[in-house]
């Protein structure tokens, strides 16, 4: 063969094999066809794992039971027995420790979530009561009045 | 030439079972590769929602953004409330404020006010990834970032991921975003960190309604699979042909 033909293709393969050399380096050993096929299973399989590792952070309302069990007691005898704990207190990953505090003072926006008043015919909202924003005692705390764990109960 | 009937039987048994039995029956599997076959056969994850009980409240949205560590200001989320208000007109008007964090507590809608005497239903639809069986997102990665693990979930690896957002583009529900944290491409996982450990995801947990539930397909006996193999749901956009595994139960006409 030619000269002309010989350097270009020596070039060509040089590169090539640089490129699959280097892929060696660097593509994961794990990485490759692990699911059903090569379109929806082509990955690094390490990764499944780093997902599971992932920090969880709400933890159930039974891990608040050791310390605030009548609160619980409360709540599961309460209208509000389906609300999680962590829905109005925050996450409780770190709690107590270092986390001494989670938030108890919510805002009106907060109860307003579920119980604000509306005009349109949302048939779910008839499982709620309902207050309006604007009439109902408009400058205080819901918390001052009713309280969040058995809102039958009202708050001297 | 003879042929005893010996040599016939002989033959003609060597030659059907030679026929009846496929190669793959003589494969021979370690015990660790049987036991995981067994093992991802046993789970498929799937979603009901029903759209009937969700009223709104928006907690799912903001316990969602909490435990996936997705930026909680970022009009980004990987679950959304939408709210859908039909008027006598044949109108549909959509909204979906922030994902629906905050909840709806005003009847304004995209600084709207629609007289209530005009609207003949509203309604909340939550919404999710899908975890498609036909993934598009999966179909178009270039570089093998995101994959369908065994058990139905589509994940991303976010090292693997160059941000190059085709997958954003090609999910036909809008579910992938792009996180402006890990400047990689996000979605809902179903929380796959909590179901991998047989906690409920932090959508499902936070939901006082029941209207979010998780189902494992695999398993005939779980309540919630029995709902979806039984009773009347839907999926979003069918004619894609994506094979979506989130249920709803209670899905109007309207909704898009």
């Amino acid at each position: 063969m030619k000269w002309h033909v010989l350097r270009p293709l020596w070039l060509t393969i040089g590169v090539v094999a640089s490129i699959l050399i280097a892929r060696v380096f660097l593509v994961p050993d794990d990485f490759g066809v692990h699911g059903r096929n090569f379109t929806y299973g082509y990955y690094r399989l390490s990764n499944v794992q780093e997902w599971k590792d992932f920090t969880v952070k709400y933890q159930g309302r039974e891990s608040c039971r050791e310390c605030h069990e009548e609160n619980l007691v409360k709540l599961n005898d309460s209208p509000h027995s389906a609300i999680e704990c962590e829905n109005c207190h925050g996450p409780a990953i770190g709690h107590p420790d270092p986390v001494e505090m989670l938030p108890n003072d919510l805002p009106r926006e907060h109860c307003l979530r579920c119980h604000a008043t509306t005009d349109f015919p949302f048939v779910s909202k008839a499982q709620v009561p309902m207050v309006n924003n604007r009439m109902h005692r408009r400058r205080r705390e819901c918390y001052e009045c009713h309280n969040p764990h058995d809102p039958r109960e009202e708050v001297e | 030439m003879t042929c005893s009937r010996r040599h016939f039987l002989k033959e003609a048994v060597g030659g059907t079972l030679a026929t009846v039995l496929p190669l793959s029956a003589f494969t021979f599997i370690s015990s660790e590769e049987a036991k995981a076959a067994l093992d991802s056969a046993k789970v498929r994850w799937a979603f009901l929602v029903d759209t009937t009980k969700c009223i709104g409240c928006g907690l799912c949205v903001s316990a969602c953004k909490t435990e996936n560590e997705i930026p909680y200001d970022a009009p980004v989320t990987r679950t959304w409330v939408e709210r859908y208000v039909v008027t006598k007109d044949g109108q549909t008007h959509i909204d979906s404020p922030l994902g629906g964090r905050d909840g709806y507590i005003d009847d304004m809608i995209r600084d709207e006010e629609i007289p209530a005497e005009e609207v003949t239903k509203a309604f909340f639809v939550p919404k999710l990834c899908n975890q498609c069986d036909n993934a598009p997102c999966v179909q178009v990665c270039p570089v093998g970032a995101t994959y369908q693990t065994d058990d139905g979930v589509v994940l991303i690896d976010r090292e693997w991921c160059i941000g190059c957002g085709y997958c954003i583009m090609a999910c036909p529900y809008g579910v992938r975003f792009f996180n402006p944290e890990t400047r990689t491409a996000e979605k809902c996982n179903f929380c796959y960190h909590r179901i991998s450990k047989g906690l409920q995801p932090a959508c499902v947990q936070s939901c006082a309604f029941g209207a979010r539930r998780l189902a494992n397909l695999e398993d005939p006996d779980d309540p919630v699979t029995k709902i979806i193999t039984t009773e009347r749901v839907a999926v979003l956009k069918d004619e894609y042909g994506t094979k979506p595994h989130v249920f709803y139960i209670g899905l109007d006409a309207s909704v898009r």
